[in-house]
């Protein structure tokens, strides 16, 4: 499929999506509630057949935190990256380590390094820090004066 | 928690292989549940070289940040820097010279080479063959001297900057090429006589750690993991960069699955390295080795994503830019990491000795896990 094609498929699959212009590949926004039903239907879906998720993470925008997915399909070899805004007072996702199995070490590293809590995840832990660990290094407001230099 | 080593309640052995141990290749620690001899649950335990590399970055420059990027995959350090390069260059819209395209391919095959001899030894050794890391090590010497005659380094060459390359080749540089084309050629013959057909090796690899084509890409295997099992993954045919598009190569792949396959497809890809070597070393274009690029690089706000393969697999750099002299945010898509969350399907099931034979051919580097 290509973006054009694509971005009407996801208008048909989603109830609002809104779509990031100007961007690489098709972009597309939604809520955290959707995620779990879209990742199936991306994954499965006749056409759509998204089987590689090759990026997962996060981003810290100090009002809200964004989820980045990229993910592309070896059948059709199209493009898609799914960006899913959470509360930065709570951030909680439902997790798609059932969906693809890569996800379940890159949701560990985003919990790891950003506190994000997926929900269902079979093994959530801290994955690079000691389990004493405390804080998430990648947050903007994290402050470390014994192992972090600042420049 | 991690789990102690000892007897469980159901009877199973819990033992810590590493960190500190020669055949997990740096500091990886795993936690292994063993039935009598056979592994029943493997736990990799990360951490130990973790520098929050994503974190450093978000401080540096972007002409600064590159250099870090050579201490994570530091057998693929070309590549991961022409990752970074790339990203920055699609951010800036710069076109960079042809002669610098060219160089950089060089490099990148040549790095493959060096990278994928380095895993040949270790690999070997792994399963009890220390010869052929001599054999192995001797070889990878010639690039590295190469290397350090035009980058002025042998591990973290940092020669791939934004716009180009830091400097033009050394004048010796084609003919030590040339030399060592010659005589690699003929070792890789020596390789597949040593090891390749040897009858203990074989027995070793085949039929050791199967991993299915769904799974491959289902755990996110890049690189000659997923190549192995069939999957067409190799980003340099699949989303050329550079001059890869024009040259002649082939995407080695192999169907078997297991141990000897991966094995086998990167037996494969040293020769294809040979071939685009070949193709490039009397074709350089002559002219500028660096685009003019201005002294403080200003990425326009944005998000950038560029991907490459190095000797492992699929290196992807993200760059978020909010408009400023340093990225907001930056993630890499390391291929090490997605491998290795493979290895416990990979491994259950299989005799302990087996995990050492597995692990060599996934070709594991840690600090690119661990970032």
């Amino acid at each position: 499929m290509n973006k054009e094609e694509l971005k009407i498929r996801l208008e048909t699959l989603l109830s609002s999506p809104s779509f990031e212009e100007g961007a690489e590949w098709t972009t597309v926004i939604i809520g955290p509630a959707e995620w779990e039903g879209v990742a199936r239907q991306l994954r499965s879906g006749e056409g759509l057949d998204f089987d590689y998720l090759f990026c997962v993470t996060a981003v810290d925008w100090r009002t809200h935190f964004t989820m980045v997915y990229h993910l592309t399909s070896t059948v059709h070899r199209h493009m898609l990256v799914v960006k899913i805004k959470l509360d930065r007072e709570r951030p909680e996702i439902q997790t798609v380590s059932d969906i693809w199995r890569t996800a379940e070490f890159h949701e560990r590293e985003a919990y790891d390094l950003f506190g994000v809590v997926f929900t269902g995840h079979p093994d959530l832990r801290r994955l690079f820090m000691t389990d004493e660990w405390k804080g998430w290094p990648l947050r903007k407001d994290y402050e470390d004066p014994v192992n972090m230099i600042k420049l | 928690m991690i789990q102690e080593a000892g007897i469980t309640e159901q009877g199973d052995l819990v033992v810590n292989l590493g960190p500190q141990h020669p055949s997990t290749h740096g500091v990886l620690h795993l936690v292994i549940t063993l039935n009598g001899e056979t592994i029943k649950k493997v736990e990799p335990h990360l951490g130990y070289i973790h520098r929050s590399i994503e974190k450093m970055c978000e401080s540096l420059s972007y002409r600064q940040f590159i250099y870090v990027t050579s201490r994570m995959d530091y057998l693929s350090s070309h590549i991961n820097n022409h990752g970074c390069a790339l990203c920055v260059e699609k951010g800036l819209q710069i076109e960079i010279p042809p002669r610098a395209k060219v160089i950089r391919v060089l490099m990148d095959e040549l790095t493959r080479l060096a990278s994928h001899q380095l895993w040949w030894g270790a690999m070997a050794m792994d399963v009890g063959a220390l010869t052929p890391f001599f054999h192995a090590f001797r070889e990878r010497e010639t690039i590295n001297d190469i290397m350090e005659e035009t980058c002025g380094a042998r591990l973290t060459m940092n020669y791939m900057v934004p716009g180009g390359v830091m400097a033009d080749l050394h004048p010796n540089f084609q003919k030590r090429v040339k030399e060592f084309i010659n005589f690699f050629r003929g070792k890789l013959g020596e390789y597949d006589e040593l090891v390749t057909g040897n009858v203990i090796f074989k027995s070793r690899m085949k039929g050791v750690g199967y991993l299915s084509p769904e799974s491959a890409v289902s755990y996110g295997c890049t690189g000659p993991t997923a190549r192995g099992s069939g999957v067409s993954c190799d980003i340099r045919k699949l989303y050329p960069y550079e001059v890869y598009g024009q040259l002649q190569f082939e995407e080695v792949t192999a169907t078997g699955g297991d141990c000897f396959a991966r094995y086998m497809v990167r037996m494969q890809e040293m020769r294809q390295s040979l071939s685009i070597i070949e193709q490039l070393i009397d074709n350089i274009p002559e002219g500028e080795f660096q685009a003019k690029t201005k002294a403080v690089l200003k990425l326009p706000k944005g998000e950038f994503y560029s991907r490459v393969e190095t000797a492992r697999g699929e290196f992807g750099v993200y760059i978020i830019s909010e408009g400023g002299t340093t990225p907001y945010r930056i993630k890499f898509r390391s291929p090490g990491f997605s491998n290795l969350s493979a290895l416990d399907h990979m491994a259950r099931g299989h005799k302990l000795g087996d995990l050492v034979a597995i692990m060599g051919t996934l070709d594991l580097v840690i600090p690119d896990i661990d970032r």
